[in-house]
């Protein structure tokens, strides 16, 4: 069977399995709607965070930006997976005890403000509306590549089967097909990846394999990439240009905001009791290890493939090079994406692959005659050529289809379904229209999400040219508006109602106004994005961390100078210290 | 707040203190901080401080979550707060 068939197969398959669930886990109350009627078992929630959280980004792009960036790729697995330790130790167990729907409520609630609870909807609503949109892409993307049909049919598709399930099934819809999900893009990312390591070490599991000897030679991985890549004039894998305190602040922002993420959080309000919310949190963080302690092998041995497949012999030997006509068909394949491109610059017929901007190691280059790098790879498609490079059969490259689909489709259908709480519960039951029945406010979720599919499908056909500029917003913003306020309402008595408002009000204007200085948005940068301008040596990407401490600074002083919160806000604070006397759905 | 709840808060918020000291050291101090210290010792194929950015924290990370949900329900039950199965 040819791979186009076995693609539609899986895909196909999948779907199936996705709208079955949905119409088994369809919500009959606001209850069920938005936390799922809080049954959710620990390790199933966990299961689905998993699913919820690793978006297109983690399972398409991650390993290849790690391949790119060696050591300096680790920002992205300590930042997406230490959050997890936050929020089970800081925040999960107290929301849950708190027992409501959503995270602006909490902020509402807490700092008995509705101005409060309405910055905090507006930080939420960006936030996940940022992230939403390149969810929808990377549907359009995989759909465009496997199953050669038009990026809007495959968009039209994905916003098809997210509505089936996240507007029928709200937070229950969504909870079991996550679990679906993530069982699809587990499968998908580490088959490859096991096979990739047997042939390479000889030790199946990734995470091993990673640091063993590489088949035929006596060399460890890692050395012998260190050593491969620096012969071409590429920085040591192992090691990253990038300033200490930048990958400090960039980890910490990544961290923070993951635990700041509201379609994250939200997933802990679906389980019994409070001490599932910490157990769910810790399962969670394994299902997610799995794929992330797997993702830095992958990068590390797509890097080595690559580069060898290139460098079949002796750097600047006249034979050391592929010969172009000779490339294998992956290549020929990925060309016809324009993700993948060559150009013989020097006329050889054969194809350098080195970095030029290395001036010193391009002086060298110009003595074999070689004149530029004349390879150029999207980073993005490691991991989706990674079976084709590997020879692997064509199901296991359906599979990993499926799972790039899966993972995005379960990400944009969290964050739709935290937009459509935000918009129903928070906006029109909670502000605007009190006096809403039941039926009325599940009726309004439902619109609510089915508008924001729409929006969402629209700026993934139609992304902004900022949508790569923005994800830096989403955690930034997480990090510096939402975690701080959640985390001083739960561990602080004395914040009170001024001080949130200010230290939230600080933290964004602080961190947005900087990501649009350097990056510009719908203008260009007011300041060149270079490290001899960033603030403390800072970038962009993590800022966060900077804006989350003033976040806190502001929250603490103005706190001191205005009025304490009033008595039945400490009561209230010190009920959700404890366990005990959580009730299964609050209904108000 | 009683004194029962206020030393449980106590005993939670300092427990909470020492895994969070851990979470820092490991991921911020050996993979970011001290990482060009520790990468001069290498085992098994791996620079130590290249491990323990790209491997080591995340083991660490799911490691401390469940000594915290075993340390918690211990607490829970010793001052008689844990939820009731009913």
């Amino acid at each position: 069977m040819d791979l186009t068939t076995l693609t539609y197969i899986a895909v196909g398959l999948s779907f199936a399995l996705y709208i079955g669930i949905a119409i088994w886990a369809k919500a009959s109350t606001t209850g069920e709607f938005y936390v799922a009627g809080k049954g959710v078992n620990p390790v199933v929630n966990g299961m689905a965070t998993a699913a919820d959280w690793m978006s297109a980004a983690s399972f398409i792009s991650m390993a290849g930006l790690i391949a790119f960036l060696g050591y300096g790729g680790s920002v992205y697995l300590m930042g997406w997976t230490g959050g997890y330790c936050l929020l089970a130790m800081l925040l999960a167990p107290y929301l849950r005890k708190y027992g409501k729907f959503t995270v602006p409520e909490f902020i509402g609630d807490r700092y008995y403000s509705k101005a409060a609870r309405i910055v905090a909807v507006i930080c939420l609503i960006f936030i996940s509306f940022t992230y939403v949109a390149g969810q929808m892409r990377g549907v359009g993307i995989v759909f465009s590549r496997f199953l050669e049909v038009e990026i809007l049919t495959g968009l039209i598709v994905g916003m098809g089967i997210v509505f089936i399930y996240a507007v029928l099934g709200g937070m229950k819809g969504i909870t079991y097909t996550q679990v679906a999900q993530y069982c699809v893009l587990i499968v998908a990312y580490t088959i490859p990846a096991i096979f990739i390591a047997f042939q390479l070490t000889g030790n199946p599991l990734p995470q091993l394999a990673f640091g063993s000897t590489v088949n035929g030679t006596g060399e460890f991985m890692l050395d012998r990439l260190n050593q491969v890549v620096t012969e071409l004039g590429f920085l040591e894998y192992t090691t990253t240009s990038k300033s200490t305190i930048d990958i400090f602040a960039i980890t910490v922002a990544l961290m923070v905001g993951t635990a700041g993420l509201p379609h994250v959080i939200v997933r802990f309000f679906t389980v019994p009791k409070v001490r599932d919310a910490r157990s769910s949190a810790g399962w969670a963080l394994v299902f997610i290890a799995l794929l992330y302690t797997t993702a830095p092998a992958v990068g590390a041995m797509a890097r080595l493939n690559l580069t060898e497949t290139i460098q079949t012999g002796e750097v600047g030997a006249e034979d050391g090079n592929l010969v172009f006509e000779e490339r294998p068909d992956w290549m020929k394949r990925w060309e016809a994406t324009g993700l993948l491109s060559f150009e013989d610059k020097n006329g050889d017929g054969r194809i350098q692959y080195y970095n030029d901007a290395n001036e010193e190691f391009a002086a060298k280059a110009a003595e074999f005659g070689w004149q530029g790098n004349e390879l150029k790879v999207d980073r993005d498609i490691m991991v989706l050529a990674n079976p084709e490079i590997a020879q692997l059969p064509n199901w296991v490259i359906a599979l990993v289809a499926a799972g790039g689909i899966a993972a995005a489709l379960s990400t944009a259908a969290g964050l739709l379904l935290v937009i459509s709480s935000g918009v129903s519960h928070d906006l029109l039951k909670g502000t605007f229209t009190p006096n809403m029945t039941e039926g009325q406010e599940l009726m309004a979720g439902r619109i609510a999400a089915a508008v924001a599919i729409l929006i969402a499908g629209y700026l993934g056909y139609n992304p902004p040219g900022f949508v790569a500029q923005v994800v830096a917003f989403a955690f930034g913003l997480a990090a510096s508006s939402l975690f701080p306020v959640i985390i001083m309402g739960i561990f602080s008595k004395k914040v009170n109602r001024e001080g949130a408002i200010a230290g939230m009000l600080t933290g964004l204007i602080f961190t947005m106004g900087y990501i649009l200085a350097y990056k510009g948005v719908f203008f260009d940068p007011i300041i060149a994005n270079t490290p001899e301008n960033w603030l403390f040596g800072i970038s962009p990407e993590g800022i966060g961390a900077v804006g989350m401490v003033l976040n806190f600074i502001v929250a603490f002083s103005v706190s001191r100078v205005t009025a304490e919160p009033p008595e039945h806000i400490q009561v209230m604070i010190e009920d959700i210290r404890v366990p005990k006397g959580a009730g299964g759905a609050v209904d108000h | 707040m009683d004194e029962q709840s206020a030393a449980y808060w106590k005993r939670n918020v300092k427990l909470v203190s020492v895994l969070v000291a851990i979470w820092f050291i490991v991921s911020y101090g050996f993979g970011i901080l001290f990482v060009d210290a520790l990468n001069s010792i290498e085992i098994a194929g791996f620079q130590l401080g290249f491990w323990f950015a790209q491997q080591g924290s995340i083991y660490v990370f799911v490691a401390l979550i469940f000594v915290y949900v075993a340390k918690m329900n211990k607490l829970d039950r010793e001052f008689g707060v844990r939820e009731d199965d009913d």
